[in-house]
């Protein structure tokens, strides 16, 4: 029994804390290797501990990935249109977390950080539209010089491997996880080292937003150690390397070189020469991301009776 | 008293086609029209539409029942667990006498004579699979003895299986000469006849443009009904599927051979499935095709459900497991 | 009578809040119009008055127009194209939220069966405001240079055969490019239009932005003479298509026109026949045969022509006529008295002239305008019935012997808009369809329609693309 009552009273109701896990063919695991590390805020306080995933993770998320790639592809452009678009709905409604994990991992205003979550949905449903025009805009029919029908259709690649953005933990990494699935193609995910906790939320938002499990898979950890598997692995078809820049222990170069054992399709970080950096999220882009992970396939037929 | 006979199919020209090689029934079963899979794949779902309630849905639940194989077909199966399949399909619904029978219990060869004598005097067919079922991978001669077995095991129909390998590999001959075979070893020695159906296993031919093709082939070759699937492999019978061999046999008879019947089996769990089937039989082969003796489903589950579908009809209430026998 | 009898399965109309009249939806809100007069919308398969719309005026056009531009001027051409995208995502979520209200009202003002409105009409419309939606803030990347910009206000007419698809058609991509409306729909047809305006309202639309008119003839015209709309655009029949090209000659009034069609459904030998036949019924009579793309042409091979005549003759028996809330039923209503009139004397000249009449047995309502599914079979290019759009459930049967005469014979005709091709062979459906001289072919299908594909005709079958990229064309100015 509290001798000072206003002690206990200034304690109030405790709130009830959100754990933060991976999440890897729509369910959400710890690391199988029971790891986790601590998440602090701008400021070096304590924000929670997140899982730190291992090699096995990554390989465990990139079967996911695989195996969700097929359904996810085969889906209709306009059957993914509106996933995402549903995606954006939810995004919306889970605003005010969102701002909070934003704020404080980034150390942003209230304002600034909701802003800046209003420019991630606002950015996620411009993904969205995108879904059944992609192909109008990056296929075309070819008039060879011959009785032949001849056209050029965009195909997602495959599993794409992303490192997300360092310092943008929300903007950025919406940025890099929409365009690669809106043509249908499937992703792992590492999240920012330091500010991983919005992916993580985000990973929670897609599972409750019709989108299939395996088509995002989240992890969260270092960057260093967990990168090198993602990139060398050979059942990966593409690497977005944005997540390099500005990453403890990381050579983007080293990864690249690792990703060309399978010719990975290798998006390299922003910056000139051997410097990464990371860019500004905020312009609207253009469609250089979506275009990076995908295949183009020529068609032939002949035309006669 | 054995199970009243079947209708003997009347005598009819079949129709006019060379039998002779592999290439004669290769030409006449490649210059059948194609299939267009998206195109027939709407028309079943559009079939799907159709919307049955009140007294048609109670005539059509009552229909299904009386058209159900009620099937056991493990490996574990036992006298005992034949007895009780039996027993169910003779009283589907003990708490509702006017619920009709099935049509038939399907067994393995062996476990024919324990279905024989179960069902003595109701009518009920007892239908049994041979021909190595279900893989057909065995001689000519396995499978003839496995048939006789069968037929003189007492069972008034067999379900058997094509060879998938040699239709896939083009020995259409083989297959229609296996088909031939085994219908004569249908006749017991005291003159009884079993009926042949001919399992094609549609999941492994794989394209309609097949389903079509060797449709036609186990009509050409005797079959007295063709069906869909063994029920042990996936994709067993689809809307689609079954939709492609009712035109078959529409067709079949029209050209000017006899009327065949057809069984999907497999993959058909619900009353809903049932009675979609029902639409397609209706309005694709019609009315003739609309009778047990000519339209069977291959089902164990189905009739639990068909039997809550019913049980809601009469009392207006949704019904629930305890309300149905395990068999 | 069958074996199976389908009991009847009514859809209800208790979804529907039918008010008895409706004013016109002017600069956000209802107002009545100042003509003072209104026009009774009946259904065509009971003959009940379903409602009474307000008929619009040349006053009332122009306070819609004038609406129009305040809001293009004050509003909308101020958003960016983001913001405009998400009212049209609203939009289409509360199409899908309210997609059965809109089915029933649909087949209850149109006369179409509720599994058509049901399963396509709305589902579509939803479908055309979602594709346009997430064109809005992309315009950069349709073709159409570095900054497309809006033309202002439009003015669009629409028929009664797919009224809230036509809407959407026509709304969806003028408010993506940045254009405001005021969309008049069919006579016969206004409800769903008067619906779809509160769905503006609930979606928060800014004020003027959309605006509907209800009116017929004269209002339509109106609208399209009024010297303040930017842009005409107009689906009706090729007769007042000419018309509006003529009243727009000479000024700056940017227009597309979508007409009338005799689509010619070709059907070679080597078809995948069991599935041409479901083509050829799907492209006459879904929809009654109020169709503009309708396969009302039959052209078939004539080695076996005979065997496809028998087949569909078959296939026949089992369409179903009749109550358009059933959800069996395959064929509805014709739309009104003076369509069924057309219908019938358009039928009456192909006995005359000589082509061979057949129906399947079919027992049509004592009340409503019914006509049977109806087969000519020995048509030739001059009889009427093979030139003139009937626009309702009549076939004509025409054979050819080669590729070449039947790509002749499709193409012999004033109209382009749609054709059919059936064949197993990839490169024959190529070939024909590279020469056959019509906006839309389908090959091994028919009556398919899509958002992201652009539809429209040759010839006089109208110009101008609606879907796709190209139907943004239409909306930007160049």
């Amino acid at each position: 029994m509290p001798t000072d009552a206003s002690a206990a009273e200034r304690i109030g109701r405790l709130e009830v804390r959100k754990t933060y896990k991976l999440y890897v063919g729509g369910a959400f695991p710890r690391s199988e290797s029971a790891r986790s590390y601590e998440v602090t805020d701008a400021g070096g306080g304590f924000l929670a501990n997140a899982a730190m995933a291992s090699r096995k993770d990554a390989r465990d998320a990139v079967v996911a990935a695989r195996k969700a790639f097929a359904g996810w592809s085969g889906a209709t452009a306009y059957n993914r249109g509106q996933v995402l678009y549903r995606v954006a709905e939810v995004l919306e409604g889970r605003r005010a977390q969102f701002v909070d994990e934003v704020s404080r991992g980034e150390g942003l205003t209230r304002d600034r950080a909701e802003q800046t979550v209003d420019a991630a949905v606002d950015r996620w449903v411009w993904y969205a539209g995108w879904a059944d025009k992609v192909a109008q805009v990056l296929g075309s029919l070819n008039p060879v010089a011959g009785p032949y029908f001849d056209i050029s259709a965009p195909e997602p690649t495959g599993v794409v491997a992303v490192l997300a953005p360092q310092r943008s933990s929300l903007m950025g990494l919406v940025s890099v996880v929409a365009p690669a699935i809106v043509t249908g193609n499937t992703v792992v995910v590492l999240a920012s080292e330091r500010r991983p906790l919005p992916a993580v939320t985000l990973g929670e938002v897609l599972a409750t937003s019709d989108v299939p499990g395996g088509v995002v898979n989240v992890l969260t950890g270092r960057t260093a150690e967990v990168a090198p598997w993602l990139a060398s692995h050979m059942d990966v078809n593409a690497l977005d390397l944005s997540g390099a820049a500005v990453a403890e222990g990381v050579s983007w170069s080293a990864l690249e070189a690792a990703a060309a054992e399978n010719l990975k399709r290798v998006v390299r970080p922003a910056g000139t020469g051997g410097d990464a950096v990371e860019p500004d999220w905020w312009p609207t882009p253009g469609l250089e991301r979506v275009r990076a992970f995908v295949e183009t396939k020529t068609m032939w037929h002949p035309k006669g009776t | 008293m054995s199970a009243p006979a079947l209708p003997r199919p009347a005598a009819a020209a079949e129709v006019d086609v060379d039998l002779a090689s592999d290439a004669s029934l290769r030409r006449f079963l490649h210059g059948l029209p194609g299939v267009d899979q998206v195109g027939l794949e709407a028309r079943a779902a559009g079939l799907g539409t159709r919307s049955i309630k009140t007294t048609a849905k109670a005539w059509a639940l009552d229909t299904a029942i009386s058209m159900v194989d009620l099937t056991t077909l493990e490996g574990a199966d036992t006298p005992g667990k034949v007895s009780a399949l039996c027993a169910k399909a003779m009283h589907p619904d003990p708490g509702d006498p006017t619920c009709p029978r099935v049509a038939a219990v399907c067994v393995y060869s062996d476990l024919a004579p324990v279905a024989v004598e179960a069902l003595r005097g109701s009518g009920i067919h007892v239908a049994a699979v041979a021909t190595a079922f279900p893989s057909g991978r065995a001689t000519r001669a396995v499978k003839l003895a496995d048939t006789r077995d069968a037929v003189e095991g007492g069972a008034d129909e067999v379900d058997m299986v094509i060879d998938r390998g040699a239709f896939l590999s083009g020995r259409y001959l083989q297959v229609l000469e296996e088909i031939r075979a085994v219908k004569q070893a249908c006749t017991a020695a005291d003159g009884r006849t079993a009926h042949l159906k001919v399992i094609l296993e549609t999941g492994e031919l794989a394209t309609y443009d097949n389903v079509r093709r060797a449709s036609w082939l186990a009509m050409l070759a005797g079959a007295d009904f063709i069906k869909t699937s063994t029920g042990k492999i996936s994709p067993a019978a689809t809307l689609p599927v079954v939709t492609l061999m009712l035109e078959a046999v529409r067709d079949f008879r029209l050209g000017g051979g006899r009327q065949v019947g057809v069984k999907p089996a497999g993959g058909i769990r619900t009353a809903k499935d049932a009675l979609k089937h029902l639409v397609v039989v209706s309005e694709v082969a019609g009315d003739d095709w609309i009778d047990p003796d000519w339209f069977r489903f291959g089902a164990s589950t189905l009739l639990n459900d068909l039997l809550l579908q019913r049980q809601k009809l009469a009392t207006g209430r949704y019904s629930g497991p305890d309300y149905v026998t395990l068999d | 009578m069958p074996k199976f009898q389908y009991a009847p399965a009514p859809e209800s109309r208790a979804v529907v809040d039918l008010k008895p009249s409706y004013g016109l939806f002017v600069d956000g809100g209802f107002v009545d119009p100042q003509s003072g007069t209104s026009i009774k919308s009946t259904s065509p398969a009971t003959e009940e008055v379903l409602a009474e719309v307000a008929e619009a005026g040349a006053e009332d056009v122009d306070r819609a127009v004038r609406a129009a531009r305040r809001a293009y001027d004050r509003t909308w051409s101020r958003l960016s194209g983001a913001e405009r995208g998400k009212y049209l995502f609203r939009i289409a979520r509360l199409i899908q939220e309210r997609s059965r209200e809109l089915a029933v009202l649909e087949s209850l003002d149109n006369g179409k069966p509720i599994k058509e409105s049901r399963d396509v009409d709305v589902p579509q419309a939803a479908a055309w405001f979602f594709y346009y939606a997430g064109w809005a803030d992309k315009l950069e990347h349709a073709g159409l240079g570095p900054n497309p910009r809006p033309l202002g206000v439009a003015g669009q007419v629409i028929p009664w055969n797919f009224p809230l698809l036509m809407l959407a058609w026509k709304i969806a991509p003028a408010l993506a490019c940045g254009n405001t409306v005021v969309l008049k729909p069919a006579e016969t047809t206004p409800l769903s239009a008067l619906l779809f305006a509160e769905i503006c309202q609930q979606a928060d639309l800014p004020p003027g932005v959309v605006n509907i008119v209800t009116g017929a003839g004269a209002t339509g015209q109106a609208l399209v003479e009024h010297p303040d709309v930017d842009k005409v655009a107009f689906t009706g029949s090729t007769a007042v298509g000419k018309q509006i090209a003529r009243s727009v000659a000479g000024t700056r009034k940017r227009v597309t026109l979508e007409l009338g069609g005799k689509g010619a459904n070709i059907v070679y030998d080597d078809a995948p026949v069991d599935q041409a036949v479901e083509g050829i019924v799907n492209g006459i009579f879904f929809n009654q045969g109020h169709v503009c793309c309708a396969g009302s042409r039959l052209l078939v091979q004539e080695n076996v022509a005979e065997d496809v005549v028998d087949r569909l003759k078959r296939r026949l028996a089992t369409l179903r006529v009749g109550d358009p809330l059933d959800k069996n039923t395959d064929v509805g209503a014709i739309n009104s008295a003076a369509q069924l009139a057309r219908i019938t004397e358009l039928a009456q000249a192909g006995e005359d002239e000589g082509a061979t009449r057949w129906s399947p047995a079919c027992e049509l309502p004592s009340t409503g305008y019914w006509f049977a599914p109806t087969v000519f079979t020995g048509v030739s290019n001059t009889h009427r019935i093979a030139r003139e759009e009937v626009f309702g459930p009549v076939l004509s049967v025409l054979t050819f012997r080669t590729p070449d005469e039947a790509v002749a014979k499709a193409n012999n005709t004033p109209y382009g808009l749609s054709a059919g091709v059936w064949s197993d062979k990839g490169s024959r459906i190529l070939w024909t369809a590279d020469r056959l001289r019509a906006g839309v072919v389908w090959a091994n299908t028919f009556n398919r329609f899509d958002p992201t594909s652009p539809f429209g005709g040759y010839k006089e079958s109208g110009f101008g693309r609606e879907g796709g990229r190209h139907g943004l064309e239409a909306y930007c100015a160049h």
